[in-house]
Order: C-alpha cells, then structure tokens, then sequence
C-alpha cells in the first residue's frame, strides 16, 4: 500500500510544474486585518472617493462598530445622505446612468476584495496613467482600458508611462529595448512568428499630488485594507472561533482513540 | 425502561433491527483506515442535509434575489456564514470521501461477487450525488454558478435531432434563467432525499451479503463461532460496539481536517469557492476561462478531449457519460481468482497506480484552460482511463496472483 502512494506521488510531482503566472506582477499589500485604524481610514476613503459610483451594498454602516466606531460617529463620518446606520452602502447613481458615462456601470465593491484579493485593489489604485486615448484621459496598467477614471488623482498626481519594447519570438520574450527602433531592427533580425509589444515599464510623476508617494501607498493599502474586511467582515472571528473548534476536536479524537483502544483490547 | 422497548417491540421490530444492524452484525475484524470512508460519506451527507435545510430558510432561489441571499446569510444570519462554510466544503468533502470510498472497493474488489448490486447502487449514489451538486452550484448565482451551468446544460443541446428542444425543457428558458434557478432548487432540495433513501437501500444490501474486508475473505465461508455467538463468523466481530467506538475516532479525525478547512481556508484558494462566484451571474459578460468544480473536472477534460465530429460534440458527451457509466460494468470486467490487491498481482497494482493517477492529472487537466499540449494530454490519459477498465478483462486474468489465506490476517 505505502508504494502504491509513493508511486502515486511520484507520478504527479511533474504536475506542478504546470503552474504558470499572472500576468501583471501585483506589488505586495500587506494588508493587516487587525489594524482597526487603517479600515476606518479606508472606510473614510470610500465613502467619499469610491461611493460617488459605486456601492458596497451588502454591507450595512453598521458594521463598522465592529472596527472601533460608535454608531454616533459612523453618522457624522460616513453617512452623507441621512441614512440609518442599519442601512446598506448603497449610492444613487443608476446603472443606466453610470453605464452612459463610463461605459460600464461601477460594480458593486462589496466583494471586490475578496474576488480579486488586496495585492489587486492596491496595485490596481496605484496603476493610473495618462493616456490621452482614453476617454477618462488614463488608463490602468493592472485593468487596461479601464473606464473608471482616476478619482484619486488629486492625492496621488498625475503620471506619465514610460513604456519599454517587448520583441516576442513564438510567443518569449527574447528581448527588450526602450527605443522602438531598436527593438524593429532587432526583431527585424529574427525568424518566425515575431512581433514588438509595447509595455508599460514604469511610470514618471508628471505633476504631484497633495501626498508623498510613501504617503499614497498608505491611502491605496487603507482602501485595500478595507475592500478586504467588507468581503468577508466575519474572517477574523471566524479563526478565532476555528482555534477553540479545532482544540476541542484535538481532546475529543485523543479520547476517542483511547476508547477505541480500550474496547479493542480483546480482539486479536 | 425494558418495558418500554418490550412494548415497541410488539408493534416495531427496534431490538430485531438494532441486533441485526449493529450489535449482532458481524462486520470482519481486520478493516483499515481505508474503511472509515464508508460512515464519513454518511456524516457528510447528514451535514449537507442539516446546514442545507438552515440555509433554505434564508436562501432565495429568485435570478435578482438569490446573489443578495446568499451574501445576508453570510454577513447578517447569526452563524450563516458558518453554515454556508459547512456545507460549501461539505460539498468537496462528500466528493473526496466518495472518491476514496471508491477507490478502496477498487483496491480490495468489494464490487466482485456477491457485491455487484452494492457496486451497482453505489455508482447510482454517486449519480445522483453528481446530480445534487450540479444543482446546487447554480444557485449562489455567482458567475461561475451561471456560465458553469450553462456549459454543463448546453452539454444536452449536442444530442442529435432532440438535443435544442431538450436543453431548452430543461432550462425552461433559451437560457440559464430565473426559470432555471427556480427549478433546480426544487430539484437540490428533492435529490438528498433520494440520496438518503439510495444509501438506505446501499446498507440493505451490504448487510445482506456482508462486508468485504483488505484480505478480500468471505468471513461468512470460513469457519463458525465466536465469543459472542456459537453460529456467527469466527473472524466477525459486533459492530456495534466494536466499529462504533472506532468510527467515532475515524470522525474526530475527519472533523479536524474539515473543519480546519472551514475556519481557515473555506475557499480551499479557489477550489471550493471560485473567486469567479463573488460576483453576480450576469449573462451578457462571459468569464475568461470557465471550468467547474473540482470535483466534475475529470469529466469535463474527457469532454474537451474528444475534437468535434461531424460537426457537432455529441461523441465528446458520450465520452463522458460513458466514462461514468462503465464504472456500472466493473463486476464483470474482473476476472482476477482473487478480490483484494493484497494477493493480486503487479500488473493489476500497475493499472490501479497508473489509473489513480489518471484520474487526479483528468481532475487538474480540466481546471486549466486548454492549450494544444494539454489537450493532447488529455487524450492520452482519457484513453488510459478507459483502457483501464476495457483490458480490465485480459490483464486481471493473466496477472500472477498470491495464494489468499484461509483467515483475514491482521
């Protein structure tokens, strides 16, 4: 039996490396679901940057007592159109509307955090350029050709993309340039199903924003942060409650296999 | 209180049922780990039942509702989040248990004779098990739920000449709709039931002809008498209190896995739940790669491997079905002299290994969106899955067998 599993797993070890990448690299959000602080700040960021179109409405404003708020200064805080703390993140704009304008009406963000996972959301938020093709005047690196314009553009300022050439052979990369030309001459030089990408490589600050770069991470990771918590409010507890179950379930299967071995004690 | 189970007595046959079921059913005594899969598979069936009727009385099964439902049993039900995890994994879990339910018949010939009809209801539960868990993906009415049961239901428009007027009856719409939403809610919420009534109907049969055991021995042939009864097989113990008491250990050792998966990984990292569902079913958008649940995907890479013919999908359909129908088959494609692997020989060690993997490379195959490579290698391994049932028939009779014993070993 035990080299029937060994076969086995042998047997699959090539599987893995099957595996392949995402195709935009996400920079690491670290977001911490302990700090209250930053899903307050985040909370704050939402309501008055992200609710002019889009909706959390699975979740109640309520729920933000469970991250330090009273419901007192949930009111003065996060509700703008006088509605009650039991009510849900919803916003008036009309899917009609939102899809006239941008193209596509804003989702729902209630489980944007959980659908795409924090590194997104705050990579995502930090990947706005100019492009003068759009209709918003950017575009997105992680989400190309998004039609949500940059909202946090006055905090963050406004970037240029500075794009590299990607020279792909039969679909590989075989080499890169930051000229153009350089890059058609060299894929001039080549055989086979060969073609010039245009990426972008970085981004260059055209005009600053209110905040530091340092300080924009913090607003990205905040929203992050919170995109994160309203996905799925219960995580955290749910560990916690995971911890006793599993414990208990640790003494009950030690009991339990003592009493196995007790009743078994006769049979041979 | 004996004359009070005296009193049922004359009216139900309780102690006649509890001796013959538990106490005095003689069950071998050599069972491994591998016989633990039987009495989890009824626990996960019992949960799925419990959290699903819980869920039912919150859930909406409405196309503009359902999406909502599902997110206040999460947020705003107290512990409906719980019972969602609990039956979400149960769900995978049920497969898993199954899946190696199954493979242990495979690897000790529980399915040979006298056990074919057990067998044969036990690939019927898996059926309708299947059946059960196509239903309910759909109705979270994520993205996945909706384009994944549009895959699966267009499957029934390939059939030749009847095939668009039956895929339409069984939508109820010309597409996945809130007609189709409605329906197969009634329809997940019917099937356990069936489901339970199928395992009741499983046990009849195997207390009927008894257990098999890892030596593949038929106790029931070998010599008579034990503490416990003068008449009963000598290598028989109770079942009750013997495997009780162990399958009581067998459980705590189940839950500590399921549950861990519960309260720290419930989306198994988008194999239990696909990030694809955390977003409403919309019909004008499909998603970039559509594959479904684990747990079907080693029949959806038999079904992508098949290329078109004549036009049409049809043959890759039948591929499928068949590659679960065969399984009915499997009692006589065996004709090895001996039941358990214990006592076959390499060659069938060799299929069983080759065919294990097959299944799980199938399982991974179907997941990943198809590039030529790996369409090729599904062919290769839909091939060895059939073949290995198919020359089940040659390799299982000229294979080497050992002499069994005359008592199960320990």
């Amino acid at each position: 039996m035990k080299r029937l599993i060994a076969v086995i797993v042998m047997a699959l070890l090539p599987i893995a490396t099957f595996a392949s990448g995402a195709e935009v690299e996400l920079e690491k959000a670290n977001v911490d679901l302990h700090n209250e602080a930053a899903i307050q700040r985040g909370a704050k960021y939402f309501v008055n940057y992200c609710m002019g179109c889009h909706s959390a409405k699975h979740v109640r404003y309520k729920l933000f007592t469970k991250v330090g708020l009273n419901e007192d200064q949930i009111k003065r805080n996060l509700i703008f159109n006088g509605a009650k703390v039991h009510a849900h993140m919803t916003n008036a704009m009309s899917t009609e509307y939102a899809a006239e304008a941008f193209g596509a009406p804003a989702p729902d963000l209630t489980l944007e955090g959980r659908r795409r996972g924090a590194d997104w959301v705050y990579t995502y938020l930090k990947s706005f350029y100019t492009d003068p093709s759009r209709p918003t005047g950017v575009n997105n690196k992680v989400f190309h050709n998004v039609g949500m314009p940059n909202v946090l553009w006055e905090l963050e300022g406004i970037k240029d993309p500075v794009y590299r050439y990607e020279v792909l052979q039969n679909g590989h990369v075989v080499a890169e340039s930051e000229s153009e030309d350089e890059a058609n001459a060299k894929a001039k030089s080549l055989e086979g199903d060969v073609r010039v990408e245009k990426v972008v490589d970085h981004f260059a600050v055209r005009s600053p924003g209110k905040l530091s770069a340092g300080e924009f991470d913090q607003v990205a990771r905040d929203l992050a942060t919170f995109l994160s918590y309203i996905g799925e409010p219960i995580k955290l507890e749910r560990q916690r409650l995971g911890v006793r179950v599993l414990l208990f379930l640790v003494i009950f299967t030690i009991l339990a296999y003592m009493m196995k071995k007790e009743w078994w004690k006769d049979v041979h | 209180m004996s004359s009070l189970i005296e009193w049922i007595d004359e009216r139900f046959p309780l102690t006649k049922v509890w001796n013959e079921h538990l106490a005095q059913y003689y069950a071998p005594k050599n069972f491994n780990s591998w016989y633990f899969f039987g009495s989890l598979a009824l626990l996960v069936l019992v949960n799925q039942i419990a959290t699903g009727v819980w869920l039912a009385m919150a859930y909406k099964p409405d196309a503009s509702l359902a999406f909502g439902s599902v997110e206040y049993i999460m947020r705003d039900m107290d512990y409906g989040w719980l019972l969602r995890y609990m039956h979400s994994t149960g769900a995978s879990a049920f497969f898993i248990v199954v899946y190696l339910h199954m493979f242990r018949g495979l690897m000790y010939g529980s399915y040979r004779k006298p056990r074919e009809l057990l067998w044969i209801i036990g690939v019927i539960i898996y059926l309708a098990m299947m059946a059960t868990a196509f239903f309910g993906y759909l109705l979270p009415w994520g993205q996945m739920s909706y384009w994944g049961a549009q895959v699966i239901v267009n499957l029934f428009s390939a059939v030749p000449v009847i095939g668009d007027d039956l895929s339409v009856w069984i939508r109820g719409d010309y597409v996945i709709s809130d007609a189709t939403l409605n329906r197969f809610f009634a329809l997940h919420f019917l099937l356990p039931f069936i489901l339970a009534a199928l395992v009741f109907i499983h046990i009849v049969a195997l207390h009927k002809v008894g257990s098999n055991n890892p030596d593949g021995i038929e106790i029931k042939k070998g010599p008579k008498g034990n503490r416990w009864s003068p008449d009963a097989p000598a290598d028989g113990i109770p079942f009750h209190p013997y495997y009780t008491v162990k399958d009581i250990f067998g459980v705590g050792v189940f839950l500590i896995f399921f549950t861990a998966v519960i309260f720290f990984l419930p989306d198994m990292g988008g194999l239990f739940l696909e990030p694809p569902n955390f977003e409403p079913a919309n019909p004008l958008k499909t998603p970039e790669h559509i594959a479904p649940v684990w747990y079907f995907t080693p029949f959806y890479a038999m079904l992508r491997a098949v290329p078109p013919m004549f036009n049409s999908q049809f043959p890759g359909v039948l591929v499928m079905f068949a590659s679960i129908l065969i399984m009915f088959f499997l009692p006589w494609l065996d004709r090895s002299p001996v039941k358990s692997i214990r006592y076959k020989g390499a060659l069938f060690k060799i299929a069983l290994a080759i065919f294990a993997v097959t299944f799980i490379v199938l399982a991974y195959l179907g997941l990943q969106p198809a590039t030529p490579t790996k369409t090729m290698l599904a062919r290769i391994f839909t091939v060895v899955y059939f073949a290995f049932f198919l020359l089940m028939p040659w390799y299982s009779k000229i294979d080497k067998t050992k002499p069994v014993p005359e008592r199960v070993t320990q």
